[in-house]
């Protein structure tokens, strides 16, 4: 049987023309254009002025810090709450499916939304976390007009609103565990602590792998929550570097803002690859 | 016996409490203050509205000429064309990827994975549409949205396509099936669930998109839902009332399709992520 005539290659043009277009081809130019200063219709190439001036510049450099520190710290506090949530669920309790749910909701709620909502909870005076925390007699912080607080607080609301994800990741690794392994533990005497530190963690590693890699890659790219929360304020204390991507280009500085998108796209490249392979490495085992 | 039942009873509770505290009460506070006066409600609290003052929604309607309803048509239009252009494209893609073996799809698979990464390349894409003269055209957008969602669908389509046992397409083939023929025939009925989860779960991603209308699909006529809420935040920055409203129209599309399809939706999130 002659395979490649069943399969004929043509079915692929549709989806790759458009990719190839659309995706493949804007980013092989980026290269180019992060190199120009351009306005569509015509540039002139500037070598790597642009990177220089990102770099120089602390209002854009550091949009990097902080794009590493959102991803660090969206995708830990994923992992490791996302973890004790499936775990916590997977203990036969009878509310699972409803609490997942709960859990889940927010996921499907766009992210503008989540953001207003949560800008207004964190309304310094007026806001419901703080007269929370006033009411116990303490004061709370201004979340987001705070210049070193503004991107933790993001952080902790695109954790509130993604955690989900990891979580049912998760509980899908841990459902698929043997039973028997927990069943010989018990016959030997373990404990709940010990079943989890050596039955459960090490068994849904490529679930973990899977949310380590996921958040970690959302958090590098992610605009849209810091965006509609803070605009990358106060002054530019919460810019990652999508915002500056978008500020720049608002402003006029097209090559600049290419260069933006050029070093998040050699970011990830740096990092996230390696991690993966790094995981993978460690799932073999 | 009856400890462990006790136990786990204490566990239903406090997970329930947590989960209602953490998850559901920003809700409440959203749904209740949409119900309020610009007055009472710009005071952020929790509790329930002294009138309810249903008319906010009506306002949050006519506001701006009506673009609310211009931006749903926009929204529904730009997921309904990106999710069917999705289908066709990818499951075709998906298909040969899985079954056939050269240099070729080797090639297509490695781009594809790398477009599950890389972050696209923004500026120069709307060059691109502007040197096609498509710039700012719902075509433009349905094909970038689609070019975005091409790595995620046809991972899924790859992945569900290696559970169908090849000999049915052997019988076809000898049968002398024309290969469209069979694919549209034999193939595409079977990818059936899989066609569902894609269906839903790129409705939910391009539906609530906001990053790539706002680069893309710029200007009135083309308002989103999403953006036009972005843009309420501006202009009503002092009546949180229709600003929660707004919240509530464009939410509660996501919360029907959540109540019906809520396995399907979670599944396959989890397929998709952990074969990524």
């Amino acid at each position: 049987m002659n395979r490649k005539r069943i399969y004929p290659a043509w079915f692929l043009l549709p989806a790759m023309s458009v990719f190839l277009v659309f995706f493949i081809i804007p980013m092989a130019v980026s290269f180019f254009f992060s190199m120009t200063v351009w306005d569509f219709s015509g540039f002139t190439f500037c070598g790597l002025d642009n990177f220089a001036l990102f770099f120089s510049e602390r209002s854009l450099s550091h949009s990097v810090v902080n794009t590493m520190i959102y991803a660090i710290g969206t995708s830990g506090l994923k992992v490791i709450l996302a973890f004790f949530i499936a775990v916590f669920l997977t203990s036969g309790i009878r509310t699972k499916n409803l609490i997942r749910s709960i859990v889940f909701f927010p996921n499907l709620v766009s992210t503008v939304a989540v953001g207003m909502a949560f800008k207004a909870l964190m309304h310094p005076t007026k806001g419901l976390f703080n007269q929370i925390i006033a009411f116990f007699g303490g004061h709370g912080p201004d979340w987001l007009g705070n210049v070193d607080m503004a991107l933790y607080s993001v952080i902790l609301t695109d954790v509130w609103k993604g955690v989900s994800v990891a979580t049912v990741i998760y509980i899908a690794g841990i459902v698929s565990i043997d039973k028997n392994y927990y069943e010989a533990a018990a016959i030997d005497g373990a404990n709940g602590w010990q079943k989890l530190k050596n039955i459960t963690i090490p068994l849904c590693r490529p679930a973990m792998n899977s949310v380590i890699i996921l958040s970690f890659i959302g958090g590098l790219r992610s605009f849209d929550l810091i965006w509609s929360m803070t605009g990358g304020g106060p002054g530019f204390a919460s810019d990652v570097l999508a915002s500056v991507v978008y500020k720049q280009y608002a402003a006029g500085f097209y090559g600049l803002s290419t260069a933006g998108n050029v070093i998040m796209l050699i970011l990830i490249g740096l990092l996230a690859f390696p991690l993966q392979k790094f995981l993978l490495s460690k799932e073999v085992e | 016996m009856k400890k462990n039942k006790r136990f786990r009873l204490l566990g239903d509770i406090i997970g329930m409490a947590a989960a209602f505290l953490i998850f559901v009460v920003p809700f409440i506070f959203i749904l209740s203050n949409s119900l309020k006066d610009r007055r009472e409600a710009n005071l952020l609290q929790l509790a329930l509205p002294e009138t309810f003052v249903w008319k906010n929604y009506s306002e949050v309607f006519t506001a701006n000429n009506y673009i609310l309803l211009t931006a749903f048509k926009n929204s529904i239009l730009l997921t309904v064309f990106s999710v069917g252009g999705l289908i066709i494209v990818c499951s075709m893609a998906g298909y040969i990827l899985q079954r056939r073996k050269d240099g070729l799809t080797k090639a297509a698979n490695f781009v594809t994975m790398m477009g599950l990464m890389v972050p696209p390349a923004i500026l120069p894409t709307i060059w691109i549409t502007q040197g096609l003269h498509i710039d700012g055209t719902m075509f433009s957008m349905v094909m970038i949205e689609i070019a975005l969602q091409i790595p995620f669908d046809i991972m899924l389509y790859r992945g569900f396509v290696g559970t169908i046992p090849i000999e049915l397409e052997e019988a076809g083939y000898i049968d002398g099936c024309e290969r469209l023929g069979m694919f549209c025939k034999i193939i595409f009925p079977l990818l059936k669930p899989v066609t569902a989860t894609v269906i839903i779960l790129n409705a939910v991603s391009v539906f609530n998109d906001f990053t790539n209308p706002l680069y893309f699909f710029p200007g009135r006529k083309n308002a989103t839902v999403q953006l036009t809420l972005y843009n309420f935040m501006g202009q009503y920055q002092s009546s949180y009332n229709l600003l929660f409203a707004d919240v509530i129209i464009i939410t509660i599309p996501m919360l029907i399709l959540f109540i019906i399809f809520n396995k399907r939706i979670v599944d396959g999130m989890v397929a998709g992520s952990v074969k990524g």
